[in-house]
């Protein structure tokens, strides 16, 4: 275990999150989000990711995990960014920009879309949620906040979606701003979400449905400062659960909160360890890992959140092509024939002796007990049941491409 | 943290304990499992295999990631606990029991004097 000596951590982190931009941006002392003294208190491992301190875990990643499935887990994702578009144009610039169709979107409701590259490449893929006819909120990767504002900015700042010189007179159409540094965040996710949210916002509040929307009040522990958050019905966990978005100066009140209340619950504190072999199980693309600019949704078996009816968006040609001629490669779920090392990301895969792609992600399910992955694997190859070879330090193992997701609730 | 005055260390978290005039059995330490947790495989060495001082030898693998096991001293693997095998989770629980990896059979019982002893060991966790 001799890649420890810098920070304990270190090798972990980079195994895990392998590919992100965890070293590019942590060479700067990596900020802290406004849950950072409560992570230290309750003993989390914290570790750089995306330039901030996150826990990782706090007592194993295994109990974690299992909290989740079975009762309910809380996360930090105050490291996540925040972005607000609003305007009379913003609808509709913003359709220009992602992948999927913004005119199915309510008012109130959210939807997950991408961003691209002009070469069909994802920058990042997000959650948008329409907030009030003219204005937007996009929860996007924390390692991608300032790459997409950049992106946006260029794209949409001060445009009309009619006339991409822009000028004075459209300068109102579409505004973004950056607000993730005013904002704080946690998913509550297990299947007790339900009563924990009820014991926190009241019992005849009603929770909004999947993929709504709304604003709460909430009412700290000391029952007298009352102060309005945002709750989602989203998740990254394959659970029922919200996303709760607050005042960063809230955050500390809102947590605790959660952690007493959800006592009865058997709630528990989730790292970035849990967060991963939870989203993997459930076959959720993890950016850095699964998803990169020189990837498109169609290869990720992501096509369902792009909508090539749009007469135009950015990416647009190169996945109409994509869709015609077939993707080169695939991105597919896997599991091992047999117990054995666990596979990781960037281990090459063979099928017939031949090299056909790469694991991009990969752990040991703690559901399943036993080891899961996704791959990038040539088309030809990327067929439900087909057996492939997964080579762990010189030796090769078979595993099979199996449906998503890899676990399911019995 | 758990550090038994009776065992050798080295840097790289593994203990040694001197089994008699020639052998000695690893393992990882307490404050290494607790930092790796939940163990879910470990690769034992092969039998007989013959390794210098620093090389890696054996791989321990937690949910999230892969780490090297070193000979702490010039050898060859005379024993490998299989029961690891059914249950790499004995790291965990017992890092200096059941928990132990393989039996080394060493060339120079005096490169045993470079290893830390339990003192240096805890100086170094913090």
């Amino acid at each position: 275990m001799g890649d420890w000596g810098q920070s304990p951590t270190c090798g972990a982190h980079c195994a895990l999150y392998s590919g992100s931009l965890v070293w590019r941006v942590s060479e700067a002392a990596p900020k802290k989000t406004p849950l950072y003294e409560e992570h230290v208190k309750l003993g989390a491992r914290m570790v750089p990711f995306a330039g901030r301190l996150m826990p990782v875990q706090y007592t194993s990643i295994v109990e974690e995990h299992q909290a989740v499935r079975n009762n309910v887990g809380i996360f930090d994702i105050s490291h996540m960014g925040q972005l607000i578009v609003h305007g009379t144009g913003a609808r509709a610039c913003l359709n220009r920009m992602l992948t999927n169709n913004m005119d199915k979107l309510d008012v109130g409701t959210g939807q997950y879309t991408f961003l691209l590259n002009e070469r069909g490449g994802i920058i990042d893929d997000l959650i948008i949620y329409r907030i009030d006819e003219q204005k937007f909120l996009l929860v996007v990767n924390a390692s991608r906040t300032d790459e997409d504002f950049a992106w946006l900015q260029k794209h949409l700042e001060g445009r009309s979606p009619d006339r991409p010189s822009g000028g004075l007179e459209t300068a109102a159409l579409c505004k973004l701003e950056n607000r993730s540094a005013d904002f704080g965040g946690v998913a509550i996710q297990g299947p007790r979400l339900i009563e924990l949210f009820h014991a926190l916002f009241g019992k005849d509040v009603e929770i909004p449905p999947r993929n709504h929307i709304i604003e709460l009040l909430f009412n700290g522990a000391d029952e007298i400062s009352e102060t309005d958050v945002s709750v989602a019905r989203t998740g990254y966990t394959g659970e029922d659960g919200i996303e709760v978005f607050f005042r960063a100066t809230d955050a500390v009140k809102f947590w605790n909160a959660a952690l007493e209340k959800g006592k009865p619950f058997g709630i528990k504190p989730c790292g970035l360890g849990a967060r991963d072999t939870l989203r993997l199980e459930m076959c959720y693309p993890l950016n850095g890992s699964d998803l990169s600019p020189e990837r498109n949704p169609i290869e990720a078996g992501l096509g369902f959140f792009v909508d090539l009816s749009k007469p135009n968006f950015i990416g647009r040609d190169v996945l109409l092509r994509v869709k015609e001629s077939g993707s080169r490669e695939k991105l597919v779920p896997f599991r091992m024939k047999q117990k054995g090392p666990p596979p990781r990301p960037h281990y090459p895969v063979f099928q017939n002796g031949e090299r056909i792609g790469e694991v991009t992600s990969g752990t040991v399910s703690p559901s399943l007990n036993w080891g899961v992955g996704m791959a990038y694997v040539s088309a030809a190859h990327a067929k439900i049941g087909t057996q492939i070879d997964i080579e762990i330090r010189g030796q090769k193992f078979t595993a099979t491409i199996e449906k998503k997701p890899l676990y399911k609730k019995s | 943290m758990n550090v038994p005055d009776d065992l050798l260390y080295t840097e790289s978290h593994e203990w040694i304990k001197r089994e008699n005039n020639d052998t000695v059995r690893v393992g990882v330490t307490d404050h290494a499992q607790s930092e790796l947790t939940d163990v879910v495989y470990v690769e034992l060495p092969k039998m007989d295999r013959q390794a210098n001082a620093k090389e890696p030898i054996a791989v321990v693998e937690s949910v999230k990631a892969a780490s090297d096991i070193y000979a702490p001293v010039k050898g060859s693997v005379v024993e490998v606990n299989k029961a690891l095998e059914a249950d790499p989770s004995l790291i965990n629980r017992e890092p200096y029991g059941q928990g132990w990896i393989f039996v080394l059979k060493i060339d120079n019982a005096d490169e045993l004097k470079q290893l830390k002893n339990a003192a240096a060991y805890r100086k170094q966790i913090g």
